[in-house]
């Protein structure tokens, strides 16, 4: 660790991890009640428990992006961290607002209030003080990293990082404007979730990916650069238009479904690029960085991310097939396997990748991170199959034979069961990974030694 | 990096392209995008071609006809302009690049005249799936040509050959597109 600043990361990665934790629990538990329906239905309703899922999802990620943020801002740059206290402040905001939207959630407080009571739109269910306190903590982030760029070093990659943060936290805005009318209230949710997960991240994403296979390749920076401009262009061009595949059906023009088609097929270029960009420095690099796990992880999001945003994206975003696909298993699918792939192990990589060099030892742990990502990466895409294939049936027995939607969910019971099965896979790979970065060894394990006690 | 780039990276294709590597992204994306939309404006033609040959007899043919003619030499006048500055003639270069910029403000007001006669007669995005794609597709088009003619602008202000070579590259893919669109949209029946 070159910076001291740099040690702000830890705290943020340790609160991503520990709501990573609770997020994949609460999917577990969700994944049961699918087959079990009425289990917890009085105590935490299905409702609840998805809004907890998804929320602590994205919360976790964002704060490692801003972990990943405070960790390569000061190596990109050659200085500390404009203010250590602030960026501490900006956290202890954050925990402050998560905390307070699960208790609002689980026990329903205030229900109706307009200050303090839970918000009805999904996703951005949290209530109005916490997405204040969010606004000030995403302020007070981008007044402390944009202050250490300004007066250090400028490359393209805090460049592109510093255009996502504000992009991310500028368009967050939308959350406080709901409109009466609900064809224009969904136009303007979009702005945030799809302009984030389908924009602004995907900057995010280029620019760690590059930052990391700047550090664990050795690739020159210049070719780096080049690629990450390029990925860039391709990703706004494709996603800011892309926001029409959700204009179908929701009470906006029919123009919307040519442009939202053409435009979102797109999406699937920048992602294959990113994965491209990824092995083609790995082919290219000369360098034989010993974070073997970081590298794995790094090429595994590139990947996971390209079939899970882009070809699973693809699947069903051509309006045409997206009249009959809207809203089932397919879309679950989807959700899962992108988000995992793009922005989960984004942040698992950025993670393995930070942890030995904040903890100041060599890459510990190496094997049992090597296999929680083979367990999560594995539970994960066999969750996709099989919601993939749940999603077909029911599209056919629902949207072209018109069975009804209780008697249709009925008959996916077994998919949902193999979904359940997945799903412990990807909770046990995700506790793994959690002590694999957060137990370390006191030394590193050299590979003569463990040959001799293969009992171990 | 201290490494050089020779060592790393042998010469390649992307090298050579004229001008900057992003606005072959971008042109290539565009094209994509007006590709795509011609297939589905072809595509969607199929399943009602009496429909779209009827609609299409509303389009007003010699003014986009003209507007062709305008592009064209616009075109060619970029790209003079790019030769010129080449050859030191900086002044005739900027002059140039005026006049396209001109031509392109020509298009654009007979464009505008071609969409106020459709408000006219009352023909809007929604009246038939031909004028949807009409709207889409020139709308765009004609979305880039003002872009085209702000870029142009902005390299005659900053005006060395490869900077203008960059926008007289953008202002080319304007007059491509339109040279795909206007038989396909205009005349074909």
């Amino acid at each position: 660790m070159k910076y001291q600043s740099q040690k702000i990361a830890l705290a943020y990665f340790a609160v991503a991890m520990g709501l990573f934790a609770v997020q994949v629990t609460m999917g577990l538990v969700l994944g049961w009640v699918y087959v079990s329906p009425n289990f917890l239905s009085e105590l935490l309703p299905f409702n609840i428990l998805r809004m907890l899922h998804t929320n602590s999802l994205i919360v976790w990620l964002i704060c490692g992006f801003f972990g990943a943020a405070y960790f390569l801002i000061p190596e990109e740059a050659e200085r500390e961290i404009h203010s250590t206290k602030l960026a501490y402040l900006q956290l202890i905001i954050l925990v402050v607002g998560t905390l307070g939207v699960v208790l609002t959630y689980t026990f329903n407080l205030f229900e109706g209030n307009w200050l303090l009571g839970k918000e009805g739109r999904e996703f951005i269910e949290q209530p109005k003080w916490v997405k204040m306190g969010i606004v000030v903590a995403a302020l007070i982030f981008l007044y402390n990293v944009t202050m250490t760029v300004l007066k250090g070093k400028k490359t393209a990659i805090t460049n592109i990082l510093l255009l996502g943060l504000w992009g991310l936290a500028l368009l967050f805005l939308f959350s406080f404007y709901n409109p009466e009318n609900l064809s224009l209230d969904k136009q303007y949710w979009w702005y945030i979730v799809h302009l984030w997960v389908e924009g602004v991240w995907e900057l995010i994403m280029a620019s760690i990916l590059a930052y990391l296979m700047l550090k664990l390749t050795g690739v020159d920076r210049e070719i780096v650069e080049k690629w990450l401009y390029v990925i860039v262009a391709a990703a706004l061009f494709s996603g800011i238009l892309g926001t029409g595949h959700h204009y179908y059906w929701i009470g906006t023009p029919g123009y919307w479904q040519w442009i939202g088609s053409i435009f979102s097929a797109l999406e699937v270029i920048p992602f294959f690029a990113m994965m491209a960009f990824a092995f083609v420095m790995v082919w290219k690099g000369r360098r034989d960085h010993p974070n073997k796990a970081a590298l794995l992880w790094s090429l595994g999001c590139a990947t996971l991310a390209f079939f899970g945003a882009g070809v699973w994206g693809f699947l069903h975003t051509l309006h045409g097939v997206n009249y009959y696909t809207h809203g089932t298993q397919i879309t679950a699918a989807h959700g899962h396997l992108a988000f995992f792939g793009a922005y989960v192990s984004l942040n698992l990589a950025i993670f393995t990748y930070a942890m030995p060099i904040l903890k100041g030892r060599d890459p510990y742990n190496q094997v049992i991170n090597m296999a929680s990502f083979w367990l999560m990466a594995g539970g994960m895409t066999f969750m996709t199959f099989v919601l993939t294939f749940a999603g077909t049936l029911q599209t056919h027995l629902q949207r072209v034979l018109g069975e009804y939607f209780m008697d249709v969910q009925d008959q996916l019971a077994l998919f949902y069961w193999m979904r359940f099965g997945a799903g412990i896979a990807v909770v046990l790979g995700a506790l793994l990974f959690i002590y694999a970065v957060a137990m370390p060894r006191k030394e590193i394990i050299e590979p003569g030694k463990t040959a001799e006690v293969p009992a171990e | 990096m201290t490494e050089t780039q020779a060592r790393s990276e042998p010469r390649n294709a992307l090298d050579e392209l004229p001008g900057e590597l992003l606005m072959w992204v971008l042109i290539v994306s565009e094209l994509l995008v007006f590709g795509a939309g011609l297939a589905a404006f072809l595509g969607v033609r199929i399943s009602d071609p009496f429909g779209f040959a009827e609609a299409q007899d509303h389009l007003h043919r010699t003014g986009a006809a003209l507007n062709t003619v305008v592009l064209i030499t616009s075109g060619f006048l970029a790209a003079r302009a790019v030769q010129l500055r080449r050859n030191g003639q900086r002044t005739m270069a900027r002059w140039h690049l005026i006049a396209a910029m001109l031509l392109g403000g020509v298009f654009l007001w007979i464009k505008g005249i071609e969409f106020a006669e459709k408000a006219e007669q009352g023909i809007g995005v929604e009246t038939h799936p031909f004028f949807m794609f009409y709207y889409l597709l020139t709308g765009f088009h004609a979305a880039h040509v003002v872009a085209g003619i702000v870029i142009l602008g902005l390299v005659a202000i900053w005006d060395e050959a490869h900077i203008i070579e960059v926008g007289a590259a953008f202002w080319h893919m304007v007059d491509l597109v339109w040279v795909l669109l206007f038989p396909v949209v205009y005349l074909l029946a």
